[in-house]
């Protein structure tokens, strides 16, 4: 069977005044339908990038490699440039979204009639049938007095409410793809934890796609099906979830996991990772993590060992270099 | 006081409010008959929903905040200060033995300054060193304690990431020589690696400089890995309060196990373990009376529901304070 996404050797670069930078170094991901794929990784390390990627909202200083792929529901995204093929995947086929429901409404737009607006661009219904479809769903994320709330405008509402109110207007549209970029990062705990159950049930129900951006492995754990680590702009890991997080092989995800306080396991020193991330205007050639490995592989120091991922377990695949280190010490 | 640094005594901060110029005053009900003793040398963690207080009351312990009743007490070696009763003399020496490290360092740190003006800023503004090379003494000596390199004082924070501005924030508080220090949120914007690095440096500094801190957090995985003394806040009350691996592993408020259950585990195997609260804090202008937690309480008992028990404190274990209404 197909997959409902697959990325295939995705690079992506920005001009700048500084110079060229790479965002994104050849990444491959897919995702089945009724999937979770969450990506892991620090700031900077081009998750939200790789996002935009697939729905062609990157900026014009954006380039693309030409022997990169964006499958999605067997079409090419990377080759869609006119405006009826990228409305199928902007509010279509695919929905984003963000940390900042802000960043989905505009502030003096109804709720309401923002939802109706997207809904008549990508259905063939009329204005009633869209009115009654918002409603339903701004019911179904959980919004009490959802007709009143549909006539209010985003700031009315408050934090959490304003969070399921986005991710009514994104399911909305019936996408096979949803693109979470940490939804619930800026939430209280108790409202992440509202919005994760709500994410996963919905997911249940329309068997959709979704890719779930995270720097944060506890969510990771608790929303994922398989996990892609990256770094500075590459998959340095993937694999299903509990193989990602109990059985971690590069220094990379390991350093992430040691760094992260556990609550059930407080004696635990926090191990931060040494160094810093490297700016991506000079990113290390071969082995993009050799910079702060704790390893000493000297092969992967002198960045001789181009990247690479390797299966070591069915369906978990690590940078081949992190399997070189992790076996010298 | 013997080794306590800071008491705060049935402190309660209102502000007024009002929704348009013909509608009525309101108050706001920040922060509500607050008592708590820090000890010296402690790591005090303050957790709780946003909205819940924490920043007011942090902002009041530091003199920042007006506080409409009760008073707080600072016990230093000589004398004590009360914050309800201080002359200007006695802010200006307080500024320079309480401090606040900010949330945001992008924010917080102006961009036309060089990392050494930025913290020798409060130096300057306390008029606390007497000539130039005795501030940059200052400043070099901080900034070698947080990790930082000589040649990074001439540059502009622009130039730093995220972990190397909070370290410079960190300086700026602590050039003054504090002996109390208020981390609001200090590490929520940072990735968990340079959190770490950041949360191991408070602690080293803490025995080094014997610094006290009340850490403010609404992290609690964060919380229960530094901090010592725990208090969960929850719409301007403290509903439990005590050392930090009791309440930890055994919280007793509906509040306390709610919000600990939220914690989403590293464990992909342990899943939606969480004790679902339903909707939201509610608004600090009309909290519910009796148990503030009780629009929310997945059990409340048969005598909280109806609103007419007061919030309270009682000790359930040696120092461990859990509010009388789920403790009986
Ligand atoms: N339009 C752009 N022009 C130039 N550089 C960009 C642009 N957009 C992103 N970048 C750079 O690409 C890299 C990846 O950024 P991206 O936003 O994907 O990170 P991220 O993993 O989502 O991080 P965060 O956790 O902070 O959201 C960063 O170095 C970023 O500065
Ligand atoms: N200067 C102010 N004026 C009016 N209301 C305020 C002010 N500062 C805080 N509040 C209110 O007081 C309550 C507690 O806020 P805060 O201390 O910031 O909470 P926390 O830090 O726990 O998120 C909230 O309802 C907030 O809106
Ligand atoms: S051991 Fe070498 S190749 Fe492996 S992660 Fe470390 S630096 Fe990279
Ligand atoms: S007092 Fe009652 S309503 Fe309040 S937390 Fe305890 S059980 Fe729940
Ligand atoms: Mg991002
Ligand atoms: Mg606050």
């Amino acid at each position: 069977m197909s997959h409902l996404l697959e990325v295939k050797n995705l690079d992506v670069k920005f001009d700048t005044d500084e110079g060229r930078i790479t965002a994104v170094e050849n990444i491959s991901l897919s995702v089945d339908q009724g999937e979770v794929l969450g990506i892991v990784g620090e700031s900077g390390s081009g998750k939200s990038v790789t996002a935009k990627s697939i729905m062609k909202l990157n900026p014009g200083n954006t380039s693309y490699n030409e022997d990169a792929e964006i499958i999605l529901d067997n079409e090419n995204v990377l080759q869609f440039t006119s405006k009826q093929d990228l409305k199928k995947i902007r509010g279509g086929k695919v929905s984003m979204i963000f940390q900042e429901p802000m960043a989905s409404f505009a502030p003096a737009i109804k709720i309401g009639a923002q939802m109706v607006e997207q809904l008549l661009i990508h259905k063939n219904i009329n204005k009633e049938e869209a009115k009654s479809i918002s409603i339903n769903m701004l019911k179904r994320v959980g919004i009490a007095d959802a007709e009143k709330r549909f006539n209010q405008y985003a700031f009315e509402l408050s934090g959490g409410m304003r969070q399921r109110a986005m991710i009514a207007m994104a399911l909305s549209t019936m996408p096979k793809l949803l693109l979470a970029d940490e939804p619930t990062t800026a939430l209280d705990v108790t409202i992440q934890a509202q919005v994760i159950n709500l994410i996963k049930d919905i997911i249940k129900e329309y068997q959709m796609g979704v890719i779930f951006i995270t720097h944060d492995l506890g969510v990771i754990a608790q929303v994922a099906d398989h996990v892609a680590v990256m770094y500075l702009g590459s998959v340095v890991e993937k694999g299903p979830v509990n193989e990602i997080l109990k059985n971690p092989k590069h220094p990379y995800t390991k350093g992430l996991l040691q760094a992260l306080p556990d609550i059930n396991n407080l004696d635990a020193p926090l191990s931060p990772i040494p160094g810093n991330i490297p700016s991506p205007l000079d990113r290390p050639t071969g082995c993009v993590f050799r910079t702060r490995c704790p390893h000493h592989n000297p092969e992967g120091k002198d960045g001789k060992i181009e990247m690479k991922l390797i299966e070591v377990e069915p369906g978990h695949w690590v940078d081949q270099c992190g399997i070189k280190c992790g076996q010298n010490g | 006081m013997g080794d306590n640094l800071i008491s705060v005594n049935n402190v309660s901060v209102n502000f007024d409010y009002q929704e348009n110029f013909i509608s009525k005053k309101q108050k706001i009900h920040a922060v509500n008959n607050i008592n708590i003793k820090i000890k010296k040398g402690s790591f005090f963690g303050l957790v709780g929903e946003s909205g819940s207080g924490k920043t007011t009351l942090g902002r009041a312990i530091l003199g920042a905040n007006k506080i409409s009743s009760g008073n707080v007490i600072f016990h230093d070696d000589e004398r004590d200060y009360d914050l309800t009763d201080m002359n200007k003399q006695d802010l200006k020496e307080y500024r320079k033995k309480a401090q606040l490290i900010f949330q945001d360092p992008y924010a917080a740190l102006s961009p036309r300054m060089t990392v050494r003006d930025i913290i020798a800023e409060p130096l300057e503004v306390m008029k606390i060193t007497n000539s130039r090379q005795e501030t940059d003494e200052r400043v070099r000596d901080i900034a070698s304690k947080c990790r930082l390199n000589i040649e990074h004082l001439r540059r502009f924070p622009h130039a730093f990431s995220g972990g190397q501005r909070q370290r410079i924030s960190i300086a700026r508080a602590l050039v003054s020589n504090p002996k109390f220090i208020v981390a609001d949120e200090s590490v929520a914007a940072l990735d968990v690696s340079i959190q770490a690095d950041i949360l191991n440096l408070l602690k080293q500094l803490q025995t080094e400089l014997n610094l006290t801190y009340l850490f403010i957090s609404h992290d609690l995985s964060v919380v229960a890995h530094v901090c010592d003394v725990v208090a969960v806040m929850y719409l301007g009350h403290i509903v439990e309060m005590g050392p930090s691996r009791e309440l930890f592993k055994n919280p007793k408020h509906s509040y306390t196990k709610a919000l600990l259950s939220s914690i989403p585990s590293i464990d992909p195997e342990k899943r939606s373990e969480a004790i679902e609260l339903k909707g939201e804090i509610p608004s600090a202008l009309n909290p519910p009376p009796g148990c503030v937690f009780r629009t929310r309480c997945p059990n409340p008992g048969v005598d909280c529901k109806g609103g007419e028990i007061n919030m309270g404190l009682i000790e359930v274990e040696p120092g461990h304070w859990v509010d009388q209404c789920c403790a009986l």
